[in-house]
């Protein structure tokens, strides 16, 4: 594989940049893999990567529907954090904080990843408590938090709405200077080049359309591409896990609902950390290019369209308007929407399933892309140890059974309301 | 935007109404032996189709009664809207 550095980079000036190797391959399937992932997103790729990396299979496939990158990997708002206060969220997301730290290095591949701190604002002195006991909870398990004073957020976000008469004053806030944000499909292509390189197929325009299974066990998965025989299948398909679940008879703690993000034209350099509203439910950060990229709410019901509806685009920025009034001038640029595979606790689920062989990987709510390193790098220990890692361990499908749910929001078995 | 036809008021927009989930779930009987797995089904487990699903609504900011509403998932389609104790026609 061709290294990229600042040196290939003036070599490949001289040819007009003609003479790039291809970043993966785009190989015919073989007749049998060692593992096959289904779904080639950020968590499939980099499953497929820690696989090959970590335990030396390489003998891999990774069979997506449509193209890399193509689904909520691409649809996301780019945060990451681990500002948990629950033992098995907080161990879990920081391991994968510490993984983006390096990953552009890892990678070879600029993922842009930028530190630039995530801050919860909170609007009363009950939020300014709550938020103390979680930074507090945090600092325990060796995460960044700080809390902030409402003087200190009039110097980081002055355009904010300080005024003590609004509906929601800002109280103060708590921070985790190292969360921050990525570049989404820099994540996906990076994991996708290395992966490549180490022999795994990226097989796209490829649907799985039924698995074989046989006492028990899996053989093989039917692609639209033609059957492939397998030991070991991984399931990587957020939003639409059910539809593969469906296929195998596994009935799921899980529903799927749409979420809309949004982005604003283009303006100057203005919000320089992720902030999100403790009023309602709004975030923000300001992109490379300048762009405002906001995100809220659900739409509320079930939904298995890619695309949402005003009234909720309203609602979110409606709240984003009681904190930052300025933003009212912003045009906005793109609306879209994403499938989240919301389950039942709010926590994702990976886990071995009663089918030997069999493994899943879904249950991601809102919060999939900071998690993409830390769960394809669990993942892949669970399906080549066929064991789950330390770190998946409470992420179990039997929590659903055992009542050992992990309800970081406490809301209950409604995941439209979370 | 939905538009949603309330059984009791006609059809309204629905910034009025709230989302109440899957209307096919069922609480167990009240005084039968009922099974763990039954409780957790009964609790978490959906069957989340892509395609028509019948849910609960809830008009909230009008009558302020529940409902059933038969959806296509992947469309948005509204098929059928119909009163807790009746069935959709379609």
């Amino acid at each position: 594989m061709q290294k990229y550095s600042v040196f290939s980079l003036v070599k490949n000036a001289f040819t007009n940049h003609e003479n790039w190797e291809v970043a993966w391959k785009d190989p015919e399937p073989k007749k049998e893999y060692d593992v096959i992932i289904v779904g080639g997103g950020g968590h499939g790729l980099a499953t497929a990567y820690y696989l090959a990396k970590e335990h030396g299979i390489t003998n891999v496939a990774i069979l997506e529907k449509g193209w890399i990158g193509g689904g909520n990997v691409g649809r996301n708002t780019t945060i990451l954090r681990s500002n948990y206060m629950f033992d098995s969220n907080a161990h879990f997301y920081e391991f994968g904080m510490k993984l983006w730290e390096t990953l552009s290095q890892e990678l070879n591949y600029n993922v842009m990843y930028s530190p630039r701190g995530i801050i919860n604002l909170a609007h009363s002195d009950a939020q300014m408590n709550a938020y103390a006991r979680r930074g507090n909870s945090m600092r325990l398990n060796g995460i960044d938090a700080i809390l902030l004073g409402r003087d200190d957020l009039k110097k980081m976000i002055p355009f904010a709405d300080f005024s003590e008469t609004c509906r929601f004053p800002i109280h103060g806030g708590l921070m985790q200077p190292r969360g921050g944000t990525a570049r989404h499909d820099a994540v996906a292509w990076g994991y996708a080049r290395q992966a490549d390189s180490m022999g795994v197929d990226i097989i796209q325009n490829c649907e799985v359309t039924g698995f074989d299974v046989n006492n028990g066990k899996i053989e093989g998965v039917q692609t639209s591409r033609g059957n492939i025989k397998t030991k070991k299948v991984g399931l990587c398909v957020a939003g639409s896990t059910t539809l593969l679940a469906d296929m195998l008879n596994m009935r799921l703690p899980i529903e799927a609902h749409v979420l809309q993000a949004c982005v604003s034209e283009p303006v100057k350099p203005l919000l320089h950390n992720v902030v999100t509203f403790g009023a309602g439910h709004f975030y923000c950060s300001q992109s490379d290019k300048g762009e405002m990229v906001m995100g809220g709410d659900l739409d509320g019901y079930n939904s298995y369209a890619q695309r949402g509806n005003m009234p909720m685009i309203q609602h979110v920025l409606t709240g984003g308007l009681a904190v930052f009034p300025n933003f009212s001038r912003l045009k906005m640029l793109r609306t879209w929407g994403g499938i989240m595979d919301m389950s039942m606790d709010g926590s994702p689920i990976i886990d071995k399933t009663h089918i030997e062989g069999l493994y899943l990987n879904c249950g991601w709510c809102y919060g999939g892309f900071k998690a993409t390193p830390s769960s394809g790098f669990v993942f892949a220990h669970t399906i080549a140890q066929d064991q789950v890692h330390e770190l998946n361990s409470d992420f179990n499908l039997e929590r659903f059974h055992t009542g050992k749910i992990i309800d970081e929001k406490g809301v209950g078995p409604k995941p439209w309301i979370g | 935007m939905l538009e949603i036809k309330c059984p009791y008021c006609g059809k309204r927009s629905q910034n009025e109404f709230s989302y109440g989930g899957d209307a096919t779930i069922k609480r167990p009987q009240l005084g039968e032996e009922i099974s763990t797995e039954d409780w957790d089904n009964f609790v978490y487990y959906r069957d989340n189709p892509r395609g028509k699903h019948s849910e609960l609504w809830h008009h909230v900011s009008g009558c302020r009664q529940w409902f059933k509403v038969s959806r296509d998932t992947a469309t948005h389609e509204i098929f059928d809207t119909c009163k807790m104790n009746e069935d959709f026609n379609v």
